[in-house]
């Protein structure tokens, strides 16, 4: 095993071995507070069909808001990109809504949309929303002059010029956009389902259980909800870095040239 | 043919970038400008690809205002600008595609234009796996691609080291042997310019404007050999020499 690899597993290991002595540490009266790596685990073993379903349903209206997001917000950009004026309109509201933190946005959605998964999915939109248009749109406006002019010499209409010269060169960017996206879209949905969440079995997500179980003080699957939060995110991020490494690979800068 | 006559540029109500600049080249010709930054070089081509209006005199390609005449010609930019999201056979095929030529006849033009500069194998490769020389080779086969009859240089060779420059100077003109566009040619190199023209004009800046025309009778085909030739040396050094009196002037 190369070091690149043996290291960070080390890193693991003392970290879980820390978790656990520190947990011995503490006063056995006391010791809930702080559940070993093993209660973790007993949670999955007890709560483990609750803990799966909550993290699909939150999956599910995660993915659901992120691509809703992905899809708008590309529209709205390539609408931005059109002239200063445009964006000069939009953009200060665009910060309001990015400055309006999301806990305070999701009362206000539920009482319009009502509680359930299109709220929670609204939420993630919301929240997926900003660095997606302000990326796109960025990059729709970066394309290098040089190659605006020789679209212009040979007389590109102005569509060929969007499709075959600012899409393309704004890809990178939208791709930044759709990373930090990929973070947020599983926060969005946990903090949705916080407040919008359904208490019916079968339809809660991770922002119910998480509630659910800090009320009752459940420590060992409140951790197991954590660490589902974790592999939610994880999962997001991971689908969105191979979707840049498919896109980029090949011609973009950022990753290192394969020959010549 | 192309007509400067008494021609004047500014932009907006800035300062005279062109003054009173007339002369004409007939087809087949092959151009240089070289003068000091400022005597409005590559304004000159932008006039001739009509990018840019004049503001006095007249301008003339065949006979027509420059935007009418601009599907005959192509323009060879300092940089490449390729996209690099696309492989060298699709950068070259960009403006088949702008202009709306079908994809059946793109392929074989691409294919020609390729080996032309001799990049048929590197058909499928990405901008950023070539080097810069095979970069600009592309940027010219694109440029070759429409078949042009006029064809605009604005310092196309500046970027690359002089092996490289010498070149692909001998290739532009075997290439120009086949196809017989006439060439304008901006240049900051006394010895590329004579290289490659049969006459260079030196222009004088702070406003641009002719200083002097030197007429190269080297005779084509003009190879490696030519460079040591004793007339060829003779006239690299009379246009250094006004060169070093337009410098001097504005000094």
């Amino acid at each position: 095993m190369k070091l690149k690899h043996l290291l960070p597993a080390l890193t693991g290991v003392v970290m879980l071995g820390l978790w656990y002595g520190i947990h011995l540490s503490i006063n056995p009266e006391h010791r809930f507070v702080l559940p070993s790596p093993g209660d973790v685990i007993a949670a999955f073993a007890v709560h483990g069909r609750q803990l799966w379903s909550a993290t699909g349903v939150t999956g599910v209206a995660a993915l659901i808001g992120f691509l809703a997001s992905a899809v708008v917000s590309f529209a709205l950009a390539l609408g931005l990109s059109l002239s200063p004026l445009v964006r000069a309109s939009f953009y200060p509201y665009l910060m309001m809504l990015q400055m309006t933190p999301i806990i305070v946005f999701a009362p206000i959605l539920i009482m319009w949309v009502g509680p359930g998964l299109p709220s929670v999915a609204l939420i993630t939109f919301l929240i997926c929303f900003f660095p997606l248009v302000v990326n796109t749109t960025q990059g729709l406006v970066s394309t290098d002059h040089n190659l605006v002019d020789l679209f212009r010499l040979y007389r590109a209409r102005k569509r060929q010029e969007v499709w075959l010269l600012r899409v393309p060169a704004a890809l990178p960017y939208y791709l930044t956009g759709l990373r930090i996206a990929a973070t947020l879209a599983p926060i969005g949905a946990i903090v949705g389902d916080l407040y919008a969440g359904s208490s019916a079995a079968g339809s809660s997500g991770l922002g119910y259980l998480t509630l659910m179980y800090s009320a009752n003080a459940e420590m060992g699957p409140l951790f197991a909800t954590a660490a589902l939060c974790c592999l939610l995110g994880g999962i997001f991020v991971m689908v969105v870095v191979a979707l840049n490494w498919w896109v980029l690979h090949k011609w973009h800068d950022s990753f290192t040239r394969t020959d010549g | 043919m192309v007509v400067f006559d008494h021609v004047v540029k500014r932009y907006g109500s800035g300062p005279v970038i062109l003054d009173d600049l007339s002369f004409s080249a007939a087809r087949g010709e092959f151009v240089s400008f070289i003068g000091p930054s400022g005597c409005g070089k590559s304004t000159i081509l932008k006039l001739i690809a009509g990018l840019s209006p004049n503001t006095g005199g007249r301008v003339a390609v065949d006979d027509r205002e420059p935007d009418q005449a601009r599907e005959e010609l192509a323009y060879v930019f300092q940089e490449p600008t390729l996209l690099p999201w696309l492989t060298v056979e699709r950068n070259v095929e960009v403006p088949m595609r702008l202009s709306g030529v079908d994809r059946s006849r793109r392929a074989e033009t691409v294919r020609r234009a390729l080996e032309l500069v001799g990049l048929g194998s590197r058909a499928g490769y990405y901008p950023r796996q070539l080097s810069g020389g095979q970069k600009m080779r592309v940027s010219i086969a694109r440029a070759l691609s429409l078949a042009p009859r006029i064809l605009l240089l604005d310092e196309p060779f500046a970027a690359l080291d002089e092996m490289t420059r010498d070149h692909l100077n001998e290739e532009l003109l075997t290439i120009r042997e086949q196809q017989g566009w006439t060439a304008f040619f901006v240049t900051h190199s006394v010895a590329e310019a004579v290289f490659l023209s049969n006459r260079v004009l030196v222009l004088a800046p702070n406003p641009g404007r002719l200083h002097r025309e030197v007429s190269v009778r080297l005779p084509y085909p003009r190879t490696a050999a030519t460079r040591a030739s004793p007339e060829y040396q003779r006239l690299v050094g009379e246009v250094s020499l006004l060169l070093r009196s337009v410098e001097e002037a504005r000094a």
